[in-house]
């Protein structure tokens, strides 16, 4: 297992490498002066001077690929021409809510898409499996975006003041504030620095932060206000999840072993959920990390329209103002953390079936 | 001896066909015999018609702006005279949008769009996709290695990102759109073509083809693609469902088609913050995206349980 791992651990590096050189390649490509695109089009004779020395755009293109590669590795990621700061501390702001997001996003489908495809595969063909199908193929066919709309439409319209109306935009209602754990237990941390950064980092996670400091009006607050885009969220997940839980499912059932096991006299319950699920599961890890990617892509549209300053607003505000650094610093750290889970299913993947590390 | 070649190479021919076409007919009737693929025909049926005769069924111009025209006003909610409206105000059965047009005619004009967008997107990403899985498989070597590497390095994106990253890099337009999301989903139809290259290669059929001295090309195209059409024509029917969805996702972020196209992605996200005062304006385009992608997955996973007779024998799907 050791072994695999770092052989796999290995393998993704030349991915990571080649991610750096598809984003760079982009970003020479982007037509028109490299300066204006970066600095924006209010960039000084002067200022365009400067730039072009320090990112040696007037070297040759791999000397530029050096210098790109070497501020990727201390961590800078330019800076934002609207907000004029380092993308890195916005990274830090808003990664947090991004990652709540799509936490809560993925367990609302795992949670809801397996015991559906199960139920689905044991009672095959009967009203409950027909309905999981429709919804499935309804759910990988409904926008998110328009889903984000139709729930605030019908939480925070028609059931507004009855006690399910749910808020349609904002992350915490006005007049609650999320006060940090380090400052809740008075851990002196002063401002700026890679420690500040850190412990911001941590504390931006507003549920996890709500937890630790006891504080349960503002965990109810953060909840409720991530419901709603939670779950259009997890809809395109959970119903891949329904559907490929439910044909493994059927598939491991057909299994001579499985007979094995209901000849044996266990319970229907037991034969179900002891031996068949263990290895009805192992196609749906896969896809379940692959959902990943369409939940990173589908918190851009959420996070639009539900208002969430999180990385995927960020993204779209900065693709509406032209902020290159931004779009740019996002797509690598967001393609980067998918392939780091992508990994850390195929490892798991690999712990479950002994088989796979042993090719 | 010009008989005896002559038989042989007639009988040939004759099993050859017979079997090409029992496969497709076999497909079909399996097709037909599940409910979920029907519907998605049905529906898919209606949007052509729907296409096709845009300008008979639209009542207006679907960039026409109706100030001065009629007496309408901007967000009107829908008027339909069978359903009570005064028969003295002019009927828009879909409402009004934001710019005093009438959404039915630009809904039934954005049937169009969307169709042309998913067909020319999945067509551009199936022949750039075969073609250079084909290369891969058929060249091998250090070139097939630097084809696949490339789409694997596509793949390690978040797909809708790149597509985002590209056309941001391309600049907003519906064209640059349907450009990024067909690279963005061409890995997948060069991978299926590259293994079908590499099973079918080294199969007696070929060999006799190439010992009667057919040429790569012919080789390719009348012995490899065929079998690998099966796989690709499900692939891309549920393709043209993604990038319908994803154009519009596109659309919506301001990045596909520009205004006043009437693309159904725009529309939506152009009145996106009158979901509270104008909800017919979020609700109506957006349930035609959704109506459209349904119909494409119904038939893809349709298509996919007729083609494959893994699924039939394996007793999981054949009812």
């Amino acid at each position: 297992m050791i072994q695999y791992t770092i052989r796999r651990i290995v393998l993704a590096v030349p991915v990571l490498l080649a991610i750096l050189i598809v984003v760079f390649a982009l970003t020479r490509s982007i037509p028109g002066d490299p300066c204006k695109s970066i600095l924006g089009e209010k960039a000084t004779v002067a200022m365009c001077e400067q730039f072009t020395r320090d990112y040696g755009l007037d070297k040759p293109i791999y000397t530029q690929f050096g210098i790109y590669m070497k501020n990727l590795l201390q961590g800078d990621l330019g800076n934002s021409i609207r907000f004029g700061r380092p993308v890195t501390l916005i990274m830090i702001e808003r990664l947090p809510l991004t990652i709540e997001l799509g936490m809560s996003a993925m367990i609302i489908a795992l949670l809801i898409g397996i015991p559906a495809g199960i139920l689905s595969a044991v009672r095959r063909n009967s009203a409950i499996d027909v309905m999981t199908m429709v919804g499935a193929n309804i759910g990988v066919s409904l926008p998110v975006f328009f889903l984000g709309l139709l729930l605030v439409y019908l939480f925070a319209v028609l059931l507004k003041d009855t006690p399910l109306q749910l808020p349609p935009s904002g992350r915490i209602s006005a007049g609650i504030i999320a006060k940090p754990f380090y400052e809740v237990y008075e851990m002196g941390i002063e401002e700026g620095g890679l420690k500040y950064n850190f412990y911001e980092f941590i504390a931006n996670h507003y549920v996890f932060n709500a937890i630790i400091t006891r504080d349960w009006e503002l965990l109810k607050d953060v909840l409720r206000h991530l419901l709603l885009p939670a779950v259009a969220l997890s809809t395109i997940p959970l119903s891949i999840i329904a559907r490929m839980t439910r044909s493994s499912m059927l598939e491991v059932l057909g299994l001579d072993y499985v007979r094995t096991a209901r000849a044996k006299g266990l319970t229907e319950r037991k034969v179900v959920l002891k031996h068949a699920l263990r290895n009805a599961l192992l196609p749906v890890v896969t896809i379940a990390g692959l959902q990943l990617g369409g939940i990173f892509s589908g918190a851009v549209l959420t996070e639009t329209i539900f208002g969430l300053a999180g990385v995927g607003l960020s993204m779209f505000e900065a693709i509406t103002s032209r902020d290159f650094p931004i779009v740019q610093g996002l797509v690598i750290v967001i393609a980067f953390i998918y392939v780091a889970f992508n990994l850390l299913v195929d490892l798991s993947y690999a712990f479950l079936d002994p088989r796979i590390r042993l090719d | 001896m010009a008989a005896i070649t002559e038989i042989p190479s007639d009988n040939i021919a004759d099993i050859g066909d017979y079997k090409a076409n029992s496969l497709w007919r076999l497909t079909v009737r399996r097709l037909f015999r599940q409910r979920s693929a029907i519907v998605g025909m049905i529906i898919l049926a209606v949007l052509i018609i729907v296409a096709v005769f845009a300008p008979l069924i639209a009542p207006y111009d679907p960039t026409a702006v109706l100030i001065g025209v009629e007496d309408v006003k901007k967000r009107e909610a829908p008027c339909i005279h069978l359903l009570g409206c005064p028969e003295d105000q002019p009927q828009h059965i879909m409402g009004i949008d934001g710019n005093v047009r009438d959404v039915f005619s630009r809904i039934v004009y954005g049937t169009r769009v969307s169709l042309r967008i998913g067909l020319f997107t999945v067509t551009i990403a199936v022949t750039m996709g075969t073609l250079l899985g084909a290369t891969a498989g058929f060249i091998g070597g250090w070139l097939d290695n630097l084809i696949m590497r490339l789409m694997d390095v596509i793949l390690a994106f978040p797909f809708f990102l790149l597509a985002i990253a590209i056309v941001f890099v391309l600049g907003p337009g519906l064209q640059n759109a349907m450009l990024a999301i067909a690279i963005v989903s061409m890995p997948a139809y060069a991978r299926v073509v590259r293994a079908t290259v590499l099973s079918v290669r080294e199969t007696d059929y070929v060999e006799a083809s190439r010992a009667l001295g057919a040429s790569n090309i012919q080789i390719l195209f009348s012995r490899i693609l065929p079998n690998a059409l099966p796989p690709l024509i499900v692939l891309a029917t549920l393709g043209i469902a993604t990038a319908i969805l994803d154009t519009a996702a596109l659309s919506f972020l301001g990045l596909g088609a520009q205004p006043p196209t009437p693309e159904w992605g725009t529309m939506l996200g152009s009145e996106r913050n009158q979901i509270f005062s104008a909800p017919h304006l979020v609700f109506i385009p957006g349930f035609a995206i959704s109506i459209t992608v349904l119909a494409f997955n119904l038939l893809g996973d349709g298509l996919r349980d007729a083609l494959d007779p893994r699924l039939v024998h394996a007793g999981v799907k054949s009812d």
